[in-house]
């Protein structure tokens, strides 16, 4: 008994080091955004006042959070209406590329027609282009169009800039679906459609789920295509470019900032996590496989 | 069965259509205009076609406004211009340390991770910020870095540490060339070895056991197990891994236009690409700056077309 737990002991002596890199490591990937959940609740003054690590040891500390951060930077700042705004851009974004990737994707899987595999090396040449090679002329149409500080113009644009990784992923998994189901449905009399509405999309649904979550997060997150598009209106603009325009005119207000910042990470953070398998399974398919 | 010949044109055409209008015509259009300067805002592929040289109009001093062609100008302006040279060594430096950084360090606790009990839970709150965007991040961490007169009390963590360890308070994101530079790559190895570690786990944990069990009885320490078994068998994945770490931090952007927006040296390509476009409307430098882009990311381009080549040959 005695040496067992010796033994014990010096094996927890010995992974002490693995254990202290592990929790090392963990605690380095947490505390900053524990330290902005914790500052977003204090007043200003007590912002400046002292560090947020004190809330933690002084447990009087905390008798003096408050939400107010959160109803001024919703109210005043506009942060409730571009939270609103990134939900209408974010939605229509994820399902137009969508529904145009598996289309196409299905056709690139189970169709054969001429130039079809120059189209795929296209598509797949796609996929890393750099944006910037594209904002100029599209600005130019969308000026000329007026859909420039549009919804519409948005959502266009996150579904050109999606698409490419989209059919890609797409085509992997319906290639991979075996080819009998589609041969016993076509002598069954099904047409093209009826194989993709009932053969192919209902079997790729863990593949659609880590697609739709990959292309909510990313177009939830961007500024880039934001600032690009929404030309200066605060109207249409998403929480991300209000955010970052906090930033640039309120730099040192730590109490909006961390309130704000708190509001635009909530919600992608909760469909991670509740989604979290299927997102680990869409990058292992996009990565490993090529 | 029988399939009309325009059938699979119905299913590709839209999203053809949406690719060639969003990415494949702007990009021959933008390689166009980066020969150009003065280019105005509502251009007419006419105008650019029946533009002067820009030499030439200098040289008669002439008045007449509109585009002009500069031939290699503007990439001239990008190699020998200072704030452009600035922005060209950070993307450097961001490839090199960010991408061995983010990788290296995804490797190491994609091993150490495998020997916890609490793998999962560790996995999760590392992957995490993968969900945050880099403005948000770049708030997460600007505060972390906050600095204030060693007088008042300091509100960001790491400078209240060197503090208690007797040290000065340091400016973090504005002391060039290194501080700043790094400070800024740690937001993204924050939300991108989460990215690393989940490839390079399931990598990891698909090597058989056996074959590790038996280096160990042949007499291997740990490091030569790591370093002569597990490191060759994941040597594709760690290509593919690294290859994606590369192509993310040519396009950084966020971060640096969040927390300095290119001030103190910390200039990177995307970044002055947005300046040139949207502060001085410049668009012919602007595009040029893409196409530098562009042909950084050329290679893996290339590389990505063989590797699915490659698999088109094993189907």
């Amino acid at each position: 008994m005695r040496s067992g737990l010796k033994a014990t002991g010096r094996r927890l002596l010995t992974r002490l080091p693995l254990h202290l890199t592990v929790l090392g490591v963990v605690a380095l990937w947490l505390v900053p955004t524990v330290g902005l959940l914790i500052t977003s609740f204090r007043p200003y003054p007590e912002i400046l006042s002292s560090g947020w690590w004190t809330v933690l040891l002084r447990p009087a500390e905390w008798t003096k959070l408050t939400a107010q951060n959160y109803l001024e930077v919703l109210g005043k700042q506009g942060l409730a209406r571009s939270f609103l705004n990134s939900l209408i851009i974010t939605i229509p974004s994820t399902v137009i590329p969508l529904s145009l990737a598996a289309l196409a994707a299905y056709a690139f899987s189970w169709m054969r027609f001429p130039g079809r595999q120059l189209l795929l090396i296209v598509v797949i040449a796609l996929i890393v282009i750099p944006l910037q090679m594209t904002f100029i002329p599209v600005l130019r149409v969308y000026n000329a169009l007026g859909l420039s500080g549009s919804f519409l113009g948005l959502w266009l644009a996150h579904t050109g800039y999606g698409l490419p990784l989209q059919i890609y992923l797409l085509r992997n998994f319906f290639g991979a679906l075996p080819r009998e189901l589609f041969e016993s449905a076509f002598i069954d009399g099904a047409s093209w459609w009826t194989a993709f509405w009932r053969i192919a999309l209902p079997l790729s649904v863990p593949a659609l789920a880590s697609i739709v979550i990959f292309q909510f997060l990313w177009v939830w997150n961007d500024l880039l295509v934001a600032l690009v598009y929404v030309g200066g209106r605060p109207d249409v603009a998403p929480i991300t470019w209000q955010l970052a325009n906090l930033v640039g005119s309120r730099g040192q207000d730590w109490h909006l900032l961390t309130a704000g910042a708190f509001i635009s990470i909530v919600l992608p953070v909760a469909v991670f996590l509740a989604l979290q398998r299927y997102f680990v399974r869409g990058i292992l398919a996009g990565s490993i496989k090529g | 069965m029988r399939t009309r010949p325009w059938t699979p044109w119905l299913y590709v055409a839209p999203a053809l259509l949406v690719l060639g209008f969003y990415l494949v015509y702007p990009a021959m259009v933008t390689i166009a205009l980066s020969f150009y300067e003065r280019v105005p805002i509502q251009w007419s592929l006419g105008d650019l076609l029946r533009a002067p040289s820009c030499s030439a109009l200098k040289a008669e001093n002439s008045p007449q406004r509109g585009p002009c062609f500069a031939g290699l100008a503007n990439y001239e302006r990008i190699f020998t211009e200072r704030s452009t040279q600035i922005a060209l060594r950070n993307n450097v430096l961001w490839l090199i340390v960010v991408t061995s950084v983010t990788v290296g360090l995804g490797l190491m606790l994609a091993v150490l991770l495998d020997r916890v009990r609490y793998e999962s839970l560790a996995k999760s709150t590392i992957f995490m910020p993968m969900a945050i965007s880099f403005v948000g991040a770049g708030i997460i961490w600007k505060f972390m870095y906050a600095y204030r007169p060693p007088i008042y009390p300091q509100i960001g963590l790491l400078n209240a540490l060197r503090v208690a360890l007797g040290e000065a308070p340091i400016a973090w994101l504005t002391q060039a060339p290194w501080v700043n530079n790094l400070a800024l790559m740690a937001v993204f190895i924050w939300i991108w070895t989460g990215y690393c570690l989940v490839i390079l786990s399931a990598a990891y944990k698909g090597i058989d056991r056996d074959l590790l069990e038996a280096a160990r009885i042949d007499g291997a320490n740990e490091w030569q197990v790591f370093r002569h078994v597990v490191l060759p068998t994941l040597r594709s994945t760690i290509v593919v891994v690294a290859t994606t770490m590369t192509v993310f931090t040519l396009k950084v952007f966020d971060i640096v236009y969040v927390m300095t927006n290119g001030n103190y040296e910390t200039e990177v390509l995307a970044n002055a690409m947005y300046k040139q476009m949207y502060s001085f409307w410049n668009f012919g430098l602007a595009s040029a700056i893409a196409v530098v882009l562009f042909v950084a990311v050329l290679p893996f381009i290339v590389i990505n077309i063989r590797r699915f080549l490659e698999q088109e040959a094993v189907r």
